[in-house]
C-alpha cells in the first residue's frame, strides 16, 4: 500500500487539471520516463540523420565490402582512426600500423539535405578523406557504411510508424465514433467489416493488400503505400474499441445535454464523446507504433517494401538472411538490435503511460 | 470463558515508516450463543476486525502489532496455517457482503457447499445433507438447486446459499459482514429474520457487522460502535439505543430516520471519516464532534466502563 | 451446449465467405492479371491455357469469375499453379498441413511455457521470480520476430545442432519412416521455438494478471474462510476462474501466430503457407494467393471456434446464457 497523502496534498491535486495529474503520475515511473527519453534520442537523431550520418545511404566502395567497424582510439585529446587495408582472401582487411588520421567534428563531407530539403555538406564527423574512412559499425556487402545506412533508415522506419499510427487512429476513432454513436445497420456493417478484416492473419492480409500495386514504385510511392496497407489493417481494431467505449458514452448525461441544446451529430461525436477517450487512446497508440514499424520491417525485409539502395532498418536485415554473411559479419544485425531499443522503448512507455492513465492509483 | 475474546487488538497496514495504524486497540468479547453488532461508518475497520478473526487479512500488507485474538481460549494470531484451516469453517464461518461476487463463478452451488462439508464434516458430504441446508436456509426445491450455478440464482438465494455453506460446518460463531447491504430491501428483512431464526435453532454466536443502526434493536444482544479503528462504545443493545452515551453514538442515531417522530431531528454527521494515516491527534472524532474541548485533541481518551458493561471512549460523556 | 456450437458454426460461414470475397476484390484490383500472365508464360501450353479459361472463366467480370472460383473451391479444387506447374489443391494442402505443423507445435510451447511461468509469478508477486518473468516478457514483446529467426537461423549455423531452414532433409525420401519422423521433428523444433518465443511474452503477462485479479476475488477469500488450504484455493478456485479470460485471448494470440509463423516460414525456408504465399505474390500467381489467404483465415476462424467452444465449456455463464 502507498502511503495516504496528508489532507494537505490531497487539497493541492485538486487543483491540477487531469493532464498535469497524469503527468505526475507518470513522472513516478522511472522505466517509463527512461523508454520516453530513448524515444526524444532516436526521433532526434532520425530528424538529423543527414547531419550525423558520416556517408550517404548509397555510397558504395566496393574495395571495402563487409569491412569490419573500424573504432576511433583515444590519442591524447584527439580521436584517431585507424586504416585497414584489404588483406589475402576475400573481405579479410589488415591493420595498416601508424596511418591514423584525427578524427574531425563538423567535417565537409557528401550532400544532402537536412531535414529533406535544407541543402548541407557539414557531417558531424569524419576523416574528411575519402580513402582513409571511419566505418563505426562496419559495411555491408556493397562496402557501403551500415551506420549511414542505419541512420537514414530511421528517418522511414520510424516515421512510418508516427504516421501510420495518425492514419488509421484517426479513422479508427471516427469510425468507431460513428458506429457507436448510430449503431442499428451503420454500426452492423462496419463492426462486419472489421470483424472480417481482422480475422485474417496480419501479413497474409498485408500481401494481398501490397498485391493490388504494382510491383515496381518510386520511393515516395512505396512510402505512401506501405502506411496505407499498414492503416488500412490498423483501423479496424481501434474502431471496434471506441465504438465500445461510445456505445456506454452516448448514454451519459453531458451527451443527452449537448443533444439537447440542438448539436450536431458530428459535433456531438468529435467535440463530447471522442475526447473521452483519449486517454485509452494515447496508451492504445504508444503500445501499437511497433507494429507499424515491425509492419514496415518485414515488408521491405521480404522485399517487396522499401527498395535498395533505399535504407530502412528491414531491407538492411536481407543481407543477413545469408547465413554465411551471418556468422562472419555479425554487425549487419545492427537494424536488428535498433528495432528492438526502438520497440522496447515504445513498450515501456505504453505501460507506463496505461498505469498513469489507470486513475484508481493515486 | 468466552467464545471469542479480542484483547487490545493493533494491526497495521504496510511496515516500519510506512506503516498505518487500521484498528487500534480493539477489545471485545462473544459469548457462546451471543450475537454482538459492530456497528460503524464504512471505512473504520470493521471489515479488517472480522476477517483478523479467521487471520484472514493477507499479512503483507497487514502486519499484527499487538494483542491477541482468543478463540476458545487459543490465540488465532499465533496458530500454524494447518489449526487456522481447522478454525476456519470449522469455529468462525463467514457471509460476506456481495453474495453473487463471494460464490465462486464456475462451479455447480452443490458442489461448492460440498467442498465445506469434505472438509469439516466429511462423513455428511452426500446429496442429502446439502439439501437439508438449503433447506434450513429457506431455499425452495433444493433438489433442483443443486445443479445450479450462482449466476443462475436472485441476490437473496445466493446469498441464503452462502448462509448454508458457512452452516454446513456447524461453526460456533457466524461472522455475517453486511450481509443484507448488497441486496433489495424486503429480501434485507429475509435474511436477518432468517439469520436470527437460524441463531435459535442452531445456538450459535453471531457477529453482525453493519453501517446500519436501524437492524441493531431486532438482531443484536451487545453492540460495539466502531470509529476509525477504534471502538468508541460498547453496550448491551437495548441500553445503546435507548441511551446513547459517546457523541459519535448520539450523532450516528440521530442520522437514522425513524418512522415517528420529528422529521427535522434527522441529522447528518459533519465531516467525512478520516482515512487511515490521516487519523487527527487526541480523539479522533474530536474535529466532527459537537462537545469537542481543546484538550479533546491532545491525547487519546482510553475506553472507560462507565457502568457496569457499558464502555465509552470518551472523558466528557455526561456532557450534553 | 449443442445448440451454441451450431450457432458459432453458422457464424464462420459468412466471415469466410467475406474474407474469400474480399481478397478476391482485392485481387481483382491488382495491375495484371492471373490471365495475361498465364498467356504470356510460354512454358504453359495454350491447351492449358483454354481449359483453364473455360474453368474458371477467365474472360468474365471478377464477380462472375470469384462464383466460379467458390464452386470450385467448395468441391475441393483449388486450380492450377502456374508457379509450379502442378494442381494447386494438392500443394495448398501439404503448405496448409505444414503451416499447421509448426504453428500448432508453437502454440503448445508457448501455451506450455508461459502458463506455469505466469502463475509463478502471479503467485510470487514482487518476488525475484515476478520481476524476472516481468523482464523476459517485456524483452520477448520487443524483440522483432525477423531478428529472432535470424539469430535462430546463425546458431543452427554456427552449432550445427540443427538443420539450417527447410522441413526435411534432401535424403528425406531415403530413410526409414522412423528417421523419416525424427528428421521432420529435428527440423521442426527450431522454428517451432521461436515463433513459440515470440507469443509466449504476451500470454504469460496476461496469465499473471489474470490469476492475480481472481486472486483478489472475494471469492477466493470466502474460500479461504471456509478453510480451505491454500494450494487448493489458488488451482481449483482462483486458477479456473483465470483460465476463461485467457480462452479469450487465444483468438488474439493465435493470429499473432500465423502472422508470426509467416515471417518464420520465409526466413527459415519452412515450407508453409505463408512461404507459399510470397512464391506465388512474386510468380504472380494470383489466384494461389487468394487460396493462401482463405486457408490461413480458415485456420485462424477454426482456431477461435475451437476456443469459443473451450470458453463455453470452462465458463457456465457462456454457455448457459
Amino acid at each position: 500500500m502507498e502511503p495516504a497523502p496528508s489532507i494537505s496534498t490531497i487539497e493541492a491535486k485538486a487543483l491540477l487539471s487531469p493532464w498535469q495529474l497524469f503527468w505526475q503520475r507518470l513522472k513516478r515511473r522511472k522505466i517509463a520516463m527512461a523508454g520516453g527519453g530513448i524515444l526524444i534520442v532516436l526521433y532526434l537523431i532520425a530528424l538529423f540523420a543527414g547531419f550525423i550520418a558520416p556517408y550517404r545511404f548509397d555510397d558504395l566502395n566496393t574495395d571495402y565490402s563487409f569491412h569490419p567497424p573500424i573504432w576511433p582510439k583515444l590519442q591524447g585529446f584527439h580521436f584517431v582512426v585507424p586504416r585497414y587495408e584489404p588483406g589475402s582472401g576475400t573481405f579479410v582487411y589488415r591493420l595498416v600500423p601508424n596511418d591514423t588520421k584525427p578524427l574531425h567534428f563538423f567535417v565537409h563531407g557528401d550532400n544532402y539535405k537536412l531535414f529533406g530539403f535544407i541543402p548541407a555538406t557539414i557531417h558531424l564527423f569524419g576523416t574528411g578523406d575519402p580513402h582513409h574512412p571511419v566505418y563505426l559499425l562496419g559495411t555491408d556487402q556493397f562496402g557501403r557504411d551500415v551506420l549511414s545506412r542505419l541512420l537514414y533508415g530511421s528517418e522511414i522506419s520510424l516515421s512510418i510508424g508516427i504516421i501510420g499510427i495518425l492514419l488509421s487512429f484517426t479513422f479508427g476513432m471516427i469510425i468507431g465514433g460513428i458506429s457507436g454513436y448510430f449503431s442499428g445497420w451503420t454500426d452492423t456493417i462496419i463492426m462486419r467489416l472489421c470483424e472480417l478484416i481482422m480475422s485474417i492473419p496480419a501479413l497474409y492480409l498485408i500481401i494481398s493488400l501490397r498485391n493490388t500495386f504494382p510491383p515496381s514504385m518510386s520511393s515516395t510511392q512505396v512510402y505512401a503505400m506501405i502506411i496505407i496497407i499498414l492503416s488500412f489493417i490498423g483501423w479496424a481494431g481501434m474502431a471496434r474499441v471506441i465504438r465500445g467505449m461510445t456505445l456506454s458514452l452516448r448514454e451519459q448525461q453531458f451527451v443527452l445535454a449537448a443533444r439537447s441544446l440542438g448539436q450536431s451529430h458530428l459535433k456531438i461525436i468529435v467535440r463530447h464523446i471522442l475526447p473521452n477517450t483519449f486517454s485509452y487512446v494515447i496508451v492504445a497508440a504508444t503500445l501499437s507504433v511497433p507494429y507499424y514499424i515491425l509492419g514496415e520491417v518485414v515488408l521491405s525485409f521480404l522485399g517487396v517494401g522499401i527498395q535498395e539502395p533505399n535504407a530502412s532498418w528491414g531491407n538492411m536485415l536481407t543481407a543477413a538472411q545469408n547465413t554465411e554473411y551471418l556468422q562472419n559479419y555479425p554487425w549487419l544485425l545492427a537494424p536488428g538490435a535498433a528495432i528492438f531499443i526502438t520497440v522496447l522503448a515504445f513498450n515501456f512507455l505504453g505501460d507506463g503511460l496505461r498505469d498513469a492513465a489507470d486513475t484508481k492509483s493515486l | 470463558m468466552n467464545l471469542l475474546e479480542i484483547k487490545n487488538l493493533k494491526m497495521d497496514f504496510g511496515k516500519n515508516a510506512g506503516a498505518l495504524r487500521a484498528i487500534d486497540d480493539v477489545s471485545f468479547t462473544i459469548g457462546a450463543g451471543e450475537t454482538v453488532c459492530l456497528v460503524g461508518e464504512s471505512g473504520c475497520g470493521k471489515t479488517v476486525t472480522a476477517l483478523s478473526i479467521g487471520k484472514l487479512v493477507p499479512t503483507p500488507p497487514a502486519h499484527y502489532v499487538g494483542g491477541e485474538i482468543l478463540l476458545n481460549g487459543q490465540d488465532v494470531l499465533q496458530m500454524s496455517n494447518d489449526q487456522l484451516r481447522n478454525i476456519r469453517g470449522g469455529v468462525v464461518s463467514y457471509v460476506f457482503q456481495e453474495p453473487g461476487a463471494s460464490l465462486n463463478p464456475v462451479f455447480r452451488v452443490g458442489n461448492q457447499i460440498r467442498e465445506s462439508l469434505k472438509l469439516h464434516r466429511p462423513e455428511k458430504a452426500n446429496n442429502e445433507e446439502i439439501i437439508r441446508l438449503l433447506k434450513l436456509v429457506g431455499i425452495p426445491a433444493p433438489e433442483s438447486r443443486i445443479r445450479n450455478y450462482p449466476f443462475e440464482l436472485s441476490g437473496g438465494m445466493q446469498q441464503r446459499v452462502m448462509i448454508a455453506m458457512a452452516l454446513a460446518s456447524e461453526p460456533k460463531l457466524l461472522v455475517a459482514d453486511e450481509p443484507t447491504t448488497a441486496l433489495d430491501v424486503t429480501i434485507q428483512a429475509q435474511i436477518l429474520e432468517l439469520l436470527s431464526e437460524l441463531k435459535q435453532r442452531l445456538g450459535m454466536a453471531i457477529l453482525l457487522i453493519t453501517h446500519n443502526l436501524g437492524i441493531v434493536g431486532d438482531m443484536a444482544d451487545r453492540v460495539a460502535v466502531m470509529y476509525a479503528g477504534q471502538i468508541a462504545e460498547l453496550a448491551p443493545a437495548q441500553e445503546l439505543l435507548r441511551r446513547p452515551l459517546h457523541p459519535y453514538t448520539k450523532a450516528l442515531m440521530a442520522s437514522v430516520p425513524k418512522l415517528r417522530g420529528d422529521a427535522d431531528r434527522l441529522s447528518a454527521i459533519p465531516g467525512n471519516v478520516p482515512r487511515i494515516g490521516n487519523f487527527p491527534p487526541g480523539c479522533r472524532f474530536a474535529p466532527r464532534c459537537v462537545i469537542a474541548r481543546p484538550e479533546c485533541s491532545k491525547e487519546i481518551p482510553r475506553l472507560i466502563e462507565v457502568e457496569a458493561g457499558r464502555w465509552v471512549r470518551c472523558p466528557f460523556w455526561q456532557a450534553s | 451446449m449443442l445448440q451454441f456450437i451450431f450457432k458459432r458454426l453458422l457464424h464462420m460461414i459468412p466471415l469466410l465467405l467475406g474474407v474469400s470475397l474480399l481478397t478476391f476484390l482485392l485481387m481483382a484490383l491488382s495491375p495484371g492479371n492471373y490471365f495475361t500472365a498465364l498467356q504470356q508464360n510460354p512454358q504453359i501450353s495454350p491447351e492449358t491455357v483454354a481449359r483453364l479459361k473455360a474453368q474458371f472463366h477467365l474472360d468474365r467480370p471478377w464477380y462472375v469469375q470469384y462464383v466460379f472460383w467458390l464452386g470450385n473451391v467448395l468441391s475441393g479444387n483449388f486450380g492450377y499453379s502456374m508457379a509450379y506447374k502442378i494442381s494447386a489443391t494438392s500443394l495448398i494442402l501439404a503448405r496448409l498441413w505444414n503451416t499447421f505443423l509448426l504453428s500448432f507445435s508453437a502454440l503448445i510451447i508457448a501455451w506450455g511455457v508461459a502458463l506455469p511461468l505466469g502463475i509463478w509469478a502471479a503467485v510470487k508477486k514482487d518476488s525475484w521470480v515476478d520481476r524476472a518473468c516481468s523482464l523476459l516478457a517485456f524483452m520477448g514483446l520487443s524483440v522483432p520476430d525477423v531478428l529472432l529467426s535470424l539469430l535462430a537461423l546463425w546458431f543452427a549455423a554456427a552449432t550445427g545442432w540443427f538443420p539450417v531452414g527447410g522441413a526435411e532433409s534432401p535424403l528425406h525420401d531415403f530413410m526409414s519412416s522412423a528417421q523419416q519422423f525424427w528428421d521432420r521433428v529435428h527440423h521442426l523444433i527450431l522454428p517451432a521455438i521461436v515463433l513459440a518465443a515470440s507469443d509466449l511474452a504476451g500470454i504469460m503477462r496476461r496469465m499473471r494478471s489474470c490469476l492475480l485479479d481472481t486472486l483478489h476475488a472475494e471469492y477466493v477469500t470466502a474460500a479461504r474462510a471456509r478453510g480451505l488450504g491454500e494450494g487448493w484455493v489458488v488451482w481449483k478456485h482462483a486458477l479456473r476462474n483465470a483460465i476463461n479470460p485467457l480462452l479469450t485471448i487465444f483468438g488474439y494470440s493465435l493470429a499473432a501466430l500465423l502472422s508470426g509463423a509467416f515471417i518464420v516460414e520465409n526466413i527459415m525456408a519452412w515450407p508453409g503457407l505463408g512461404r507459399l504465399t510470397m512464391e506465388a505474390f512474386f510468380a504472380k500467381d494470383s489466384y494461389l494467393v487468394v487460396d493462401c489467404v482463405v486457408m490461413a483465415t480458415a485456420l485462424l476462424v477454426i482456431g477461435n471456434f475451437i476456443a469459443d467452444i473451450l470458453l463455453a465449456w470452462s465458463d457456465p455463464r457462456i454457455r448457459l446464457k
